[in-house]
């Protein structure tokens, strides 16, 4: 592999790939660890030849024991090196939520700052490609609600590398979460050379002013289709949000929009209940609940497992671009 | 060291003669390390009584162990991964006692902002490792240090990490040892065996006698030793730093000990364990064991030890005070050093 100054179109596993193979390149302190990380490249090839290049010691295939890769990268951490940790399937971190929430978020804490973790945990998260009860499901959920805990969700391949170059160089554990089903089939311009996107900013991808539509990952391509076809066929005006960053989470940018259109949409492929959503309806209503004209809506994954192997299991519980659709433009009249 | 009868007897390797000489300056600093450490655990229990301090874990029947590894452990070189019950092990690694005091006081000054118990020490430029509370949850640390020390091509450094015996229970300790095995990492695995984890005992922990032989599922050698003899921590832990700096991988060792006290100032073993059994073990206390061993080798004199004594209680004394003197953290502390900057800048 070469390091390119250029701007490039890539997918968003290769902005991955370009990112992580930069910052082998670029720093001796980082190494990348995790299962099947080594000769096979990672399961989604994302590493493929970076073993050749950079050796065993620092493309480093662990056991097959996800509390230890997160426990033994924090320790590398706290001992200055800076590790990037794979979890094969986001479905498989449970047994590191141990080391990821009462370990690595309160490290920097409970030291009082003696003590960091500059840590970065990538897995590939979400549904939509077969992926069945066990290899589906978003987990941002799940550890949203610990303090200390950075998490981010890019959704295009320049987003991917510059919010990956800042989990990176972040001196606090990093949650990044990569949505399998963009993996191919979402394409951009990546610029070249090292650059970050700061965590905890949200992106204004399309502008409108009738309605507010915040999302991420997978569910933000979707919201765009829908809102340029609401705007070609319907003359409909829907502002999306990508919110890239979980948390901390852009309050700013979603209440300045939400003041603006006077309604808020929030799509994810999450479930909904104690989802993403839930946090950023509760703070709209605190902080502008007179500025609405609507109820605010939630469009999210079923309160159900993510998601059956069964092709009608499946398309039931993801959000069709079509249900996007129809559900903007009930808001937009309301 | 002259062995008597004790239910610590060692194994019949382990018994014989040290391969790591102490001279008589490191022999009376290991005493007047354990001496330390049974004179602040007495504090710490004292002030809780007073009602001065909320909580506060005794370490009585480690004091060997401790002093041991803190013997061994280089300083200003080696890393050490210890557990809440270890401050006598920080003492004797180079963590001053008057921060074991602010800990207590969990007074502004203490290293970790007075945020966690007593007892849950940290301090990086000593090389002591902040611990969570989570049993077995700084296993992975200590090994993922140790990995970065041979990353960088630090031969001469080691990691030592210490834990009781209910921690060798929990799976992230069998992923820590694997880890560890696998790749023949530069660390020292010290179990502190006081046969008790709370209230319950080894064999309701694990259904073998010694942690020792679980090593083997690891690759790795496990030795056990009289946990309540200095001289055989120190040797068996200086000849596991040995073979890890020369590339030769990690150890488990075994010290098998005792838990004199309650779990902690909010325990009461009373409850769970018999009056006759804890006063079995105190017959081999480990404190006037080594004192007899010193004086009738003629390392300190009655009067040494004496004047060791009190040159330990005046330090703790002052300590007390001076650290009691100190001013709690300011309440809006509750909100520094999440992470680096301002965590959620419109909260
Ligand atoms: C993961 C976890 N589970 C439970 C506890 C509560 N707890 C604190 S100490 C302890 C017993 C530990 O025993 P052992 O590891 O043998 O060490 P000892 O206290 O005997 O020195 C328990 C259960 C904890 N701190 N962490």
């Amino acid at each position: 592999m070469a390091v390119t100054t250029e701007t490039t179109v890539m997918n968003n596993v290769e902005a991955v790939r370009t990112t992580l193979y930069e910052a082998l390149k670029n720093d001796s302190r980082t190494l990348i660890m995790g299962e099947d990380v080594g000769p096979r490249g990672n399961v989604f090839l994302i590493t493929k030849g970076f073993l050749d290049e950079f050796g065993p010691q620092r493309v480093l295939d662990t056991p097959l024991a996800e509390a230890s890769i997160v426990g033994i990268a924090v320790g590398m951490a706290m001992e200055g090196l800076r590790p990037i940790a794979e979890i094969q399937f986001a479905d498989f971190i449970f047994p590191a939520f141990n080391q990821i929430v009462g370990e690595a978020a309160k490290t920097r804490y409970r030291s009082n700052g003696d003590f960091t973790c500059p840590l970065v945990i990538r897995t590939p998260y979400g549904g939509g490609v077969r992926g069945s009860l066990s290899h589906s499901i978003s987990v941002e959920a799940l550890f949203y609600h610990v303090p200390g805990l950075k998490i981010v969700a890019p959704s295009t391949p320049a987003d991917m590398k510059g919010l990956l170059n800042a989990a990176i160089d972040d001196p606090d554990p990093v949650l990044y979460l990569e949505h399998k089903k963009t993996y191919r089939l979402i394409k951009g311009e990546v610029p070249g050379g090292h650059y970050t996107i700061p965590i905890g900013k949200a992106a204004v991808r399309r502008e409108g002013h009738q309605l507010t539509v915040v999302s991420y990952g997978l569910n933000v391509h979707q919201a765009l289709e829908a809102a340029n076809q609401l705007e070609a066929d319907e003359a409909l005006k829907v502002e999306v949000i990508d919110l890239r960053s979980i948390r901390p989470m852009d309050k700013q940018t979603i209440l300045a929009s939400v003041r603006k259109t006077r309604k808020l949409m929030i799509i994810h492929e999450d479930n909904k209940f104690g989802g993403i959503g839930a946090e950023i309806s509760a703070m709209v209503a605190e902080e502008a609940l007179f500025d609405l004209d609507a109820p605010i809506c939630r469009l999210c994954g079923p309160d159900v497992p993510p998601m059956g192997y069964a092709l009608p299991l499946e398309e039931e519980f993801m959000i069709s671009t079509e249900r996007m659709k129809q559900r903007m433009r009930e808001m937009v009249k309301f | 060291m002259a062995k008597a009868p004790s239910a610590h007897a060692p194994a019949p390797a382990a018994a014989a003669a040290p391969h790591h000489e102490l001279s008589k300056e490191q022999l009376r600093a290991i005493f007047r390390s354990m001496l330390l450490q049974r004179t602040v655990d007495n504090r710490g229990f004292q002030l809780n009584r007073q009602g001065k301090i909320p909580f506060a874990a005794g370490s009585e029947g480690h004091e060997a162990v401790q002093a041991g590894t803190g013997m061994a452990f280089q300083r200003g070189r080696d890393l050490l991964f210890p557990y809440y019950r270890d401050v006598g092990l920080c003492m004797a690694s180079g963590f001053p006692t008057i921060e074991v005091f602010y800990s207590l006081f969990a007074r502004a000054k203490d290293n970790g902002g007075g945020r966690q118990f007593p007892s849950h020490l940290t301090k990086k430029s000593a090389g002591i490792y902040s611990f969570s509370s989570i049993i077995a949850g700084h296993m992975t640390h200590a090994v993922g240090a140790a990995y970065a020390l041979k990353y960088r091509n630090e031969h001469d450094r080691v990691a030592i990490c210490t834990f009781g015996e209910g921690a060798t229970s929990e799976g992230e300790w069998h992923e820590a040892m694997n880890f560890a095995g696998v790749q023949r990492l530069p660390i020292v695995f010290v179990c502190e065996n006081n046969q008790w984890a709370i209230s319950t005992p080894q064999e309701k922990q694990m259904a073998v006698k010694d942690v020792a032989i679980k090593a083997a599922g690891y690759g790795m050698e496990g030795v056990i030793i009289d946990g309540f003899d200095p001289i055989a921590v120190y040797d068996a832990v200086t000849t596991a730093r040995e073979k890890a700096v020369s590339g030769g991988g990690p150890t488990l060792i075994e010290a098998k000990c005792y838990r004199f006290l309650s779990h902690t100032t909010d325990d009461d073993d009373r409850t769970y364990r018999s009056k006759e059994e804890v006063e079995s073990h105190r017959k081999d206390d480990p404190v006037p064991r080594f004192e007899r061993w010193l004086v009738e080798h003629g390392i300190v004199s009655p009067a040494d030890v004496e004047a060791l004594k009190k040159d330990v209680l005046r330090e703790v004394n002052e300590c007390t005070d001076a650290a009691e003197a100190e001013p709690y953290p300011q309440a809006s502390e509750l909100y520094t050093n999440l992470v680096e900057g301002a965590w959620e800048p419109w909260q």
